[in-house]
């Protein structure tokens, strides 16, 4: 097969809400190289053929989590997701799932934000520091224990795939708890005690059934099912201990 | 720069038939199913308490029960389902636990999961031969 | 937010669960294929005497009841959340058919397993 000639249909979703009042699909045909990631073929699209269709993107190396969305039903990253593996097509992209539209591909993400400010993403200090302290010591044992939660990007994907989440949007949600797992789980930190209110909460981890969906997804390997159940634990140690000690169970 | 709280028309999608759509959801739900099976075979072991309860005539009728046609199909059914509980409850058991270390490498779920097997074998056959041994 | 109560009904769905992976598979068989069958355990393995002898100790008790209920609760509980999946909301009807059931096999059997006496 030549590659110059070489093309594939992409259907999109489309939803321009001062035209219609409902999504619609819409179909394009793009060149299709070996090489291509469904960004590019997003990005001919928008350059070549019709400069109306919005989406989010930015880096094109699956580091920013700009680019979310549904690629023939499953959450993916456009900028790695590749034509070469959708062929023939044709290739069928929607904004991702279990979140509103504002726009084509654009989805609203201000709730999940408001989410992630809400745990406390950063280092609280257990006792104050001083600069003179000196910087804080870790072992390489202590960083594994956290690092691979330290990869999420909010790409979101997670969310996509968690059905939980789609039937109950106030749920905190995968990434989300994965963070506050990443910082409770830090040796530098100590802010877990503030953190559990959240945990404890049934829109916390208590939403969560374990589908599991969200670690097959999420593309840095994170695994937020993990650091949801694993707190599940944690916060029902929390419900029967409060009682022993005034700040409740610490482990 | 602060922005209302997404667009005015923000289009929702329906969620019904979510579970329909994707091969993982599928499994998902078969495994949840598996529950059904749980809660039958709690209903008949609860039957048999109560027909011993009630005196030898009336336990010989349950066991007379379990040995028709109707029974040992459900029964099939139930084993099968009992199966499929084991199998996803292991699978799913490695993402309920912290990190454990051996040493200084982590434990593979793949580990945490055959571990769980193995313990259900062992189980099992120690549980077949008590039966075994409490019938002579 | 509000603290939840799910760790009570967790806790109880996850020893039925681990209870029922590790057992369910061959009391089934047992209970409802081999002794009925007369193979490969003898057809009188489930006598009444046996039966009998088994429920009026103690750790016989205390081994069916801790089967029976814990396979209940396991039960109650995912059904409730199955039920959430396909659009029923856990309300209070939801929960009392699921957890009321489950706390309904709980207290039969007890009453069983203490008329049958010692």
């Amino acid at each position: 097969m030549s590659e110059s000639t070489a093309t594939i249909r992409i259907d999109v979703l489309r939803y321009r809400p001062e035209q219609e009042d409902a999504p619609a699909w819409q179909s394009y045909i793009v060149p299709c190289t070996d090489d291509m990631s469904v960004l590019q073929a997003l990005q001919h699209v928008k350059d070549e053929q019709d400069g109306t269709l919005g989406f989010r993107w930015s880096c094109r190396m699956a580091i920013c989590g700009s680019c979310g969305m549904m690629v023939n039903g499953t959450p993916a990253l456009a900028c790695k997701t590749f034509l070469r593996d959708l062929r023939p097509g044709p290739v069928r992209i929607e904004a991702l799932a279990h979140f509103p539209i504002e726009r084509d591909l654009i989805v609203s993400v201000d709730p999940f934000v408001r989410k992630l400010e809400g745990i406390k993403p950063y280092l609280v200090p257990r006792t104050p520091r001083s600069l003179a302290d000196g910087e804080y010591l870790q072992t390489p044992a202590e960083l594994e224990r956290y690092e691979q939660y330290a990869g999420c990007i909010n790409c979101m994907l997670c969310y996509a795939a968690c059905p939980q989440y789609g039937l109950d949007p106030g749920f905190t949600g995968p990434g989300v708890l994965a963070l506050l797992h990443r910082y409770n789980a830090d040796s530098r930190d100590g802010g877990r005690a503030e953190r559990m209110e959240i945990v404890n909460a049934e829109e916390g981890v208590w939403t969560c059934t374990a589908v599991g969906y969200c670690s097959e997804v999420c593309p840095k390997h994170v695994d937020p099912a993990n650091a949801v159940n694993q707190n599940k634990v944690n916060s029902a140690k929390d419900y029967f201990l409060r009682f022993l000690s005034p700040r409740g169970g610490r482990t | 720069m602060s922005r209302s709280e997404g667009a005015a028309r923000a289009y929702v999608r329906p969620m019904r038939g979510w579970w329909r759509r994707n091969p993982f959801f599928i499994r998902y739900m078969v495994r949840e199913a598996t529950a059904v099976a749980v809660a039958v075979y709690a209903i008949v072991l609860t039957t048999g308490v109560v027909r011993l309860a009630q005196g030898e005539a009336a336990w010989n009728g349950w066991l007379e029960a379990l040995r028709s046609p109707w029974s040992l199909l459900m029964h099939l059914v139930l084993l099968v389902a009992m199966i499929v509980h084991a199998k996803s409850w292991f699978e799913i058991m490695p993402k309920t636990m912290p990190m454990i270390f051996v040493g200084r490498r982590r434990l593979a779920a793949a580990t945490i999961t055959r571990t769980g097997w193995g313990a259900t074998i062992v189980v099992s056959v120690a549980l077949f031969a008590l039966a075994f041994a409490f019938s002579r | 937010m509000k603290r939840s109560n799910a760790p009570v009904f967790w806790l109880l769905f996850g020893a039925g669960g681990m209870l029922c992976a590790l057992l369910g598979t061959v009391l089934v068989f047992i209970t409802g294929i081999a002794v009925p069958l007369g193979w490969p355990l003898a057809a009188d393995a489930m006598a009444y005497p046996r039966m009998l002898v088994l429920a009026q100790s103690v750790p016989g008790k205390g081994a069916l009841f801790v089967v029976i209920a814990l396979f209940a609760w396991h039960a109650a509980h995912r059904i409730l959340h199955s039920l959430h999946d396909v659009g029923i909301q856990n309300g209070a009807t939801a929960k009392l058919a699921c957890y009321g059931g489950a706390l309904a096999v709980t207290l039969i059997t007890a009453a069983g397993l203490l008329r049958v006496g010692f």
